[in-house]
């Protein structure tokens, strides 16, 4: 635990308190096939010494944390006191890259966990009523989507749903719009990536449930069957409360999971239209220039989401544990 | 006595060649660079060296992996294939060693103008020179009776008549994926435009200026010509594009046109058809809206100095004067003694020659790059308006250069 969550954590936060050094610039002449030209380069010697004095760099503080790539503390303030319309202050606001993030993330991960349960459940109920012969290949086909490596699902779907792919004609033959593309709207991409994330994660809700489907007791189902429920008021009143401890379990795990979602966005090629809290990080680890104290921030910040986002589910599993002992 | 000389001549030549084609190195070799066809010639020349193991990882993302595979020590690579822009971030994080004491000792061979020198030190040897300039459809252009365009005003008029006649719904093509493709674009746009990115001396950004909106403008202009998709397709998906004879007319670069005719993944048509051009000017200037880039490879800080030995022979061996040949010749505009410029280089040659900027080599362009790739992807959709988006790209920047320590 120590090794790996604790300090991983420190290290992440420690990162994010520290910037790098000021940049000791010299003016030097470089030359290459085009010529010679004077420009500026970061002069090496002096800056060892100043990593050798300080090896982690600047004490920033919350500099990062406030700086416009994270919470942007200022310029909210700045949108807040030159607002016109509160449309207007979160138009400013969504504007920025963190609540831009943000709000796909939080959008993402709360349409996908509901439906992904709900669909993993449809297919727990539908599987568990099929005869005994076929279970086992159609168990194998719905754990498919689980079984492909996210970035080559997404990127295989990318192809699929172009405008010239399979899926993409089909939709541009179904709607009678031969112009439309799911690549080029922002509101198409996000159903698009959201769509992915039920198809991608409903299996693992679907084999918790399945599971949870084979210690039903038959006893309590059979009492309700001669007391003349119907087939959904057995699902209503016997396998649902039967469930719900796995439910918990599944929105617990999935909500931290889609909190975290990244892969659909770079395999879809989406990050015009979309962006999410760990993309963010993914870029400022990937650009030319490595910005490890944002993308260090970046993380906390979303260490720290994770942690609100679950304390609901865990106080609450907290409160039932309580009451049973 | 002519025949001597001409027999002696061819002698010392296949001396020479089967020296140099013996490559025997004793410490092992590894290399990170860019994916496409000149790179992938240089890889595979390196691996014929014996000895020692001669491994490379050729890829799109090598600009991701290079610094942190070359931040440990040892490092993991011993050598990155780099360009104009990718060396910045090596310097930077100063894992790149000098040459000059390998040069002294086994530089025979290299010519002067292959040689990167920053302050007076060898930082890398180039081996190719790259510029983006006009690819165009010949059967296409003489469809409608235009010259090929000189200017990005009689694309544009050129891209409408294509579109009117019926013979293409998205006659332009290009790399405008949101990211590295799109800042790349916007550079083109805005030196052509006669911008200047920073005030003279310092990393303060001058992007959101009159140059900037027009060059953004441009753009905007560009893409209603394009494959809707336009934001998700980098250089790839552009020649894939071009290949199914989707595209009559892009800003391509020039390493990338020896594929586009050939006939593999593509017809018979569009591969005769593919004619180069050079850059391309805006906006009435005289500078063509392009970059001029050179390719090289460096030498790792973090490995010992036998391993920097091999490295500097497997690589001069991979980009040694017999490697020119009728195919690779064509793959890219060399650098290399004895290469003599094929129809592909055209493009890239007047680039040259009309006095193109080369991409400018500054510790702080790669934070202001990455700023323009996320920054415009608002304004290409519609979603805000060109100043607006300059001035996210300069907050973003200043916000990342705070960061960094460089403002």
């Amino acid at each position: 635990m120590l090794l790996f969550i604790a300090l991983p954590i420190v290290s992440v936060v420690m990162q994010s308190l520290y910037t790098p050094h000021k940049q000791v610039i010299k003016v030097v002449e470089n030359c290459g096939p085009f010529g010679c030209k004077e420009a500026t380069t970061v002069d090496q010697t002096a800056t060892e010494q100043l990593r050798k004095e300080q090896p982690l760099g600047q004490f920033s503080g919350l500099k990062i944390y406030l700086d416009r790539g994270h919470l942007a503390t200022k310029e909210i303030a700045e949108a807040w006191s030159t607002r016109s319309s509160l449309g207007d202050f979160f138009s400013a606001v969504g504007n920025l890259p963190f609540y831009r993030a943000l709000s796909f993330t939080l959008t993402y991960t709360f349409v996908v966990t509901p439906l992904l349960i709900i669909l993993g459940f449809i297919i727990a109920i539908a599987v568990n009523s099929l005869h005994r012969h076929l279970k086992g290949l159609v168990i194998f086909f719905s754990l498919l989507p689980m079984i492909v490596t996210p970035l080559i699902g997404s990127l295989i779907l990318f192809w699929m749903v172009d405008s010239r792919g399979i899926l993409g004609s089909a939709l541009q033959w179904l709607v009678n719009n031969p112009d439309l593309s799911l690549k080029a709207s922002t509101e198409l991409t996000w159903i698009m990536l959201m769509v992915y994330g039920v198809w991608h994660s409903a299996p693992f809700a679907f084999v918790v449930f399945y599971a949870g489907l084979q210690t039903l007791p038959q006893d309590a189902l059979e009492s309700s069957m001669i007391d003349g429920a119907t087939r959904w008021q057995q699902i209503r009143y016997v396998i649902i409360p039967h469930l719900m401890p796995l439910v918990t379990f599944v929105a617990l795990i999935q909500l931290m999971d889609n909190f975290r979602v990244f892969e659909p966005i770079v395999g879809f090629n989406a990050e015009a239209h979309a962006q999410s809290l760990s993309w963010i990080i993914f870029n400022d680890l990937g650009g030319e220039t490595r910005l490890l104290s944002s993308a260090a921030t970046t993380s906390v910040l979303t260490i720290i989401g994770v942690a609100i986002l679950l304390s609901p589910v865990l106080v609450k599993t907290w409160q039932d544990f309580k009451v049973k002992t | 006595m002519l025949l001597k000389k001409v027999a002696l001549a061819t002698a010392m030549g296949l001396m020479a060649g089967n020296v140099m084609a013996e490559c025997v190195i004793d410490a092992r070799v590894s290399i990170v660079g860019n994916e496409f066809p000149a790179i992938q010639t240089i890889g595979s020349g390196a691996q014929e060296c014996t000895g020692a193991e001669v491994s490379s990882n050729l890829t799109a993302d090598h600009q991701k992996i290079n610094v942190a595979g070359m931040s440990g020590n040892p490092a993991e690579y011993t050598t990155a294939i780099v360009a104009n822009t990718s060396i910045v971030a090596l310097m930077n994080e100063d894992v790149i060693r000098p040459l000059d004491d390998l040069i002294a000792e086994h530089g025979e061979g290299i010519q002067k103008n292959q040689l990167i020198t920053v302050d007076g030190k060898v930082m890398a040897v180039a081996f190719m020179a790259n510029a983006q300039h006009l690819v165009y459809r010949k059967d296409v252009l003489e469809e409608i009776g235009v010259e090929p365009p000189a200017s990005y005003e009689d694309l544009l008029a050129a891209a409408e008549m294509i579109r009117e006649k019926g013979i293409m719904e998205y006659p332009v093509g290009g790399a405008y994926k949101a990211g590295w493709n799109l800042a790349q674009e916007f550079n083109n746009m805005f030196l052509g435009m006669g911008g200047s990115f920073f005030k003279e001396g310092s990393a303060e950004p001058t992007v959101n200026t009159a140059e900037g909106v027009a060059a953004l403008e441009m753009m905007k202009a560009l893409s209603e010509y394009m494959n809707p998709d336009f934001l998700t397709h980098d250089s790839n998906a552009t020649s894939a594009e071009w290949k199914a004879g989707n595209v009559a007319l892009m800003n391509m670069w020039g390493s990338r046109v020896g594929p586009l005719r050939e006939t593999e993944g593509s017809s018979q048509e569009v591969a005769d058809n593919t004619a180069i051009a050079g850059p391309m000017t805006v906006g009435g200037g005289d500078t063509p809206a392009t970059t001029l880039w050179w390719d090289g490879w460096t030498v790792a800080k973090n490995i010992s100095d036998a391993e920097a030995e091999a490295t500097f022979l497997a690589m001069k061996h991979a980009i040694r004067p017999e490697i020119l040949n009728d195919e690779t010749s064509p793959m890219a505009v060399w650098l290399i003694e004895g290469y003599e410029p094929t129809d592909a280089a055209i493009g890239v040659l007047d680039a040259a020659q009309r006095g193109t900027i080369p991409f400018p080599m500054l510790p702080y362009h790669g934070l202001l790059h990455s700023a323009l790739g996320a920054e415009l992807a608002d304004f290409m959709q519609g979603k805000e308006d060109a100043a607006t988006a300059l001035a996210d790209v300069e907050a973003a920047y200043i916000t990342a250069a705070k960061e960094k320590g460089h403002l």
